[in-house]
């Protein structure tokens, strides 16, 4: 029973967070399981956490996409899930048959202490005719945000596949939370290197499909369980990101243990050697991957890479003066974050805020690492939310926003440009296909932070230049 | 039908070959990717509109995440509805319970944000912990002053539908709260428009027009004074009957005020509901002038269809919506441009609307109930259909196998209520219809 004279004072954590910067962790597992071929993801929990998370991505990536519930009822909370997610297993095998069911659970069924290898393994008991794998991520809500969710299903179909073996010439790529394009454009480079990459996860079709004469139940694509199983046996592992899973710790009380990613896992486990890095976004952070790739190919960079570095390094000169000290809010992900302030960084702008709804306790660590130029005054904060942003912001007068559509509204009350990056972009097309990544993705990123500022400028100008 | 998962067989019928009665109102089937949402969402959709309230989300941070700004509600003044509070649960939480986070997030946004009400959503992990929300809520309520209403709508505890039931439950708490007001001679309480697009507003200039006076509209541009002396209205004009029916019966067995179901979707519909309006005031000046709207309306919008109905006689149209009472309007507005409707379906439809429905259709025409991706994909290659109309979640199945689509959900953006409304849909339907690029689709 609620009693007053039980509350402490109020204490910052017992604000509420008001227009959140993160998403819960199944939507992020729901996108890393789409990464994987033939694999249906199920979410464990009420029917609204699959449909409200299908409509979230829907929105950004205009595609079909399928997530199945195993719709819990008022028994199954009080008896346990183990029926209604047998029930959702068959009728999910009976529509898709799917070679993979991917399996989140939720806050509603960790709370109460469902086990979910249990029922998989009574499941398969009792039908032994069933070929389907089953992968399982744990992805309470209450634990970490969206990214947790990402990298904690990429981690548990690679403990489910992965083999130990002796080292071969291919090479695993972890790439995070990006977008279709990036994925296309990391195989390309790959490719241009000669080399075999096994990426996890790579919704790179399966998230952006052509249009279809029938409705293609499980979307064509993914990288297969017998590429997993190699991924044992890798030369070396690429993996974006610093801060990873590092969130998940937040407000934890029962294990302070963090899980460990896939390329950690097979680094322990298969002694496949690991290298980590911030996603290469800017000319620092894609000399560094294309480095690690002309090491782990022997190979030069190929010459469409120098010439594509070169007119980025000649677009950097001939704009430097349009982003130099201007003031930028950079939010999202952390590591999308750490990537993109340590390009912005590098072009002149004033990161003036560097905010987030994760909360790994080392993002401000990571920003002033990569941010050279800025690392003596940039604000960093974690588990941010827009509200905080905005009023931030209104205060401290920000030239541009960078970061997805939610920050739009701030944008509009400052009537400052915003430049579209990462996810969710769900006012915009093509939110899926932005390329943030190598130099080209760069080259993207900068036309369009500079143009938002010259657009700025001219809109609100008197005079209406017609030339920069 | 026999490609469909079993347990859903009855759930599908045919207009002229299958004779049973569909069955409906039941759990989505585990594992079968409905369309529908939760408890939560239905109690979420309905009070949303509110704008004056603060709508406090309690629990872990996706379900207000994924509802912030989620619905085109418009509003002609505060604009708090569009702001997402959550107590933003982290385990500790989980394990200490949320009562007290709870509170001081409350204390402190009521503080912030002034708001004349608060609504407190229990989410599905709020029931679990037993989190004694009503306590808290009677606590804030005693220090501020403001109703603070929970919302007990764990997404688990049944169907949208339920959830529904429960916002109903919620905003009858305010209603006959305010005794201090004079009703005009002709009042009127609008239940279940949302003001998506500013539908409202439309509809507001007509019944101003027949000198019928809006007490409250549930929840569209929603105010919590206008809704605390809601009992005071003549009557109560119910769209959306699913959402909102609830309201309306208690409102009759209560305050006893009557209601009628009307739509405002089409010609046929917008007319019949003035019409009836006008009718329960017996006032013959009141129809004369409900006649004159009309014809004046019908007038200009038939003429100007023509050129529409031309380019979209004979094309085939596909039907998933929310609410079935919507479908039946969109049946008939779709017959008005001449197109035939050959799937029908809702998430949340009752027997009297799936029979409204059959009687309705052509023969041939496919009915669904809370259907999903795999079957609505089927239907409309099955059908041949032209055109869907639907919301988010079925706009890219539509587009994916190359028909036309029009978004007829939360999210829109173009008002199609009343006659301008139904110019719009028709607008809407041709542009989608008819545009060049699906030739590259076949």
């Amino acid at each position: 029973m609620f009693e007053l004279n039980s509350v402490p004072k109020a204490k910052e954590n017992y604000k509420a967070t008001q227009n959140a910067c993160k998403l819960c962790s199944p939507l992020g597992a729901s996108v890393a399981f789409k990464g994987f071929k033939g694999c249906v993801p199920l979410i464990h929990g009420s029917q609204g956490c699959a449909t409200y998370i299908r409509r979230y991505l829907i929105s950004h990536y205009k595609e079909p996409i399928d997530i199945a519930s195993s719709n819990f009822t008022e028994d199954a909370t009080i008896f346990g899930g183990d029926e209604n997610f047998k029930l959702a297993v068959l009728n999910i095998i009976n529509q898709y048959k799917p070679e993979i069911i991917g399996i989140a659970s939720t806050c509603l069924s960790e709370t109460i202490g469902d086990d979910v290898s249990l029922f998989v393994h009574s499941f398969l008991e009792k039908h032994p005719e069933i070929d389907t794998d089953f992968v399982m991520a744990s992805t309470p809500s209450y634990q970490g945000t969206h990214i947790d969710g990402f990298h904690e299903a990429v981690s548990g179909v690679v403990k489910s596949y992965a083999k130990k073996g002796p080292s071969q010439e291919h090479v695993n790529l972890f790439p995070g939370f990006v977008s279709t394009e990036d994925l296309r454009l990391l195989k390309e480079i790959m490719a241009d290197f000669s080399l075999e990459d096994i990426m996890m996860p790579d919704y790179s079709e399966s998230l952006d499909n052509p249009v279809w004469d029938t409705y293609h139940r499980i979307p064509e694509g993914g990288t297969s369980k017998e590429d997993v199983v190699k991924s044992g046996s890798a030369k070396a592992s690429i993996e974006f990101g610093t801060i990873l899973n590092r969130g998940k710790l937040s407000g934890r009380v029962k294990s302070k243990q963090l899980s460990r990613t896939g390329a950690q896992f097979l680094k322990n486990e298969m002694d496949v050697p690991l290298v980590n890095m911030p996603m290469p976004i800017g000319i620092t952070q894609t000399d560094a991957f294309f480095e690690e790739l002309k090491t782990l190919s022997g190979n030069d960079i190929p010459e469409k890479y120098t010439k594509q570095r070169g007119r980025l390094v000649d677009a950097y000169v001939d704009a430097h003066k349009y982003t130099f000290g201007k003031k930028a809010v950079v939010y999202g992900e952390e590591d999308f974050v750490v990537a993109m302030a340590a390009f912005l960084d590098e072009i002149g702008i004033e990161l003036a805020l560097v905010a987030t709804g994760g909360e790994s306790g080392i993002l401000e660590e990571e920003i002033k690492k990569y941010c050279p130029e800025n690392k003596d005054k940039v604000v960093v904060r974690e588990g941010y939310d827009f509200e905080s942003i905005r009023e931030w912001s209104l205060e401290n007068k920000p030239d541009i926003l960078i970061g997805h559509s939610k920050g739009y509204y701030i944008a509009r009350e400052l009537n400052i440009p915003i430049v579209r990056v990462g996810f969710p972009v769900h006012d915009r097309v093509g939110g899926q296909r932005i390329k943030h990544l190598g130099y080209s993705g760069t080259q993207e990123l900068f036309d369009k932070v500079v143009n938002a500022l010259i657009e700025h400028k001219q809109s609100n100008s008197p005079v209406g230049y017609k030339y920069m | 039908m026999s490609n469909y998962l079993k347990d859903r067989e009855n759930q599908i019928l045919t207009k002229g070959t299958d004779s049973a009665e569909i069955s409906c109102e039941k759990k989505s089937l585990a594992g079968s990717v409905s369309q529908r949402a939760c408890v939560f969402c239905g109690s979420r959709v309905v009070l949303y509109p509110i704008a004056d309230a603060l709508h406090v989300i309690h629990g872990p941070v996706g379900c207000a995440s994924y509802t912030w700004d989620i619905r085109g509600s418009l509003s002609s003044g505060p604009q708090l509805h569009r702001l997402s509070f959550t107590t933003d649960l982290k385990e500790r939480d989980v394990v200490f319970g949320g009562e007290k986070k709870l509170y001081h997030a409350l204390i402190d946004l009521i503080d912030k944000h002034q708001p004349k009400a608060a609504f407190v959503f229990s989410t599905c992990i709020i029931g679990v912990i037993g989190d004694d929300v009503e306590a808290v809520c009677r606590q804030v309520t005693k220090e501020k002053g403001i109703d603070v209403i929970p919302v007990m709508s764990e997404g688990f505890n049944g169907t949208k539908k339920d959830g529904y039931k429960i916002a109903c439950g919620a905003l009858s708490k305010l209603v006959g709260t305010n005794n201090d007001y004079e009703a005009p001679k002709y009042s009127i309480n609008i239940l279940g428009d949302f003001n998506l697009a500013g539908e409202l507003w439309i509809l507001a200039e007509y019944y101003k027009k027949l000198g019928v006076e809006i007490i409250s509209c549930m929840t569209g541009d929603g105010r919590v004074e206008q809704i605390r002396r809601a009992h005071k209205a003549s009557l109560n004009v119910v769209q959306c009957s699913g959402s909102i029916m609830h309201l309306a019966k208690e409102m009759k067995e209560k305050y006893d005020i009557p209601f009628m179901k009307v739509s405002y979707f089409g010609i046929e519909d917008m007319s019949e509901a003035l019409y009836e309006v006008a009718k329960f005031f017996k006032d013959d000046e009141m129809l004369a002038k409900a006649r004159e709207l009309v014809t004046n309306e019908i007038s200009k919008l038939l003429p100007a269809l023509q050129p529409y109905r031309q380019k979209l006689e004979g094309k085939k149209a596909a039907i998933y919506v929310g609410g079935a009472f919507k479908a039946i309007s969109l049946v008939k507005a779709l017959r008005l441009l001449g197109m035939k409707t050959v799937v029908v379906g809702s998430q949340t439809g009752n027997a009297e609307d799936y029979k409204l429905l059959k009687d309705l259709c052509d023969e041939g025409t496919i009915i669904v109930d809370d259907s999903n991706p795999n079957e609505l994909s089927e239907f409309v290659k099955l059908t041949g259909a032209n055109l869907f109309i639907g919301g988010v979640k079925e706009r890219p199945i539509a587009h994916k196998l190359g028909l036309g689509f029009c978004d007829h959900n939360h999210e829109r953006k173009e008002a199609l209520a009343g006659y301008v409304g139904m110019m719009n849909f028709a607008k809407e339907v041709y542009a989608s219809v008819t545009s060049p690029v699906w030739k590259f689709v076949k």
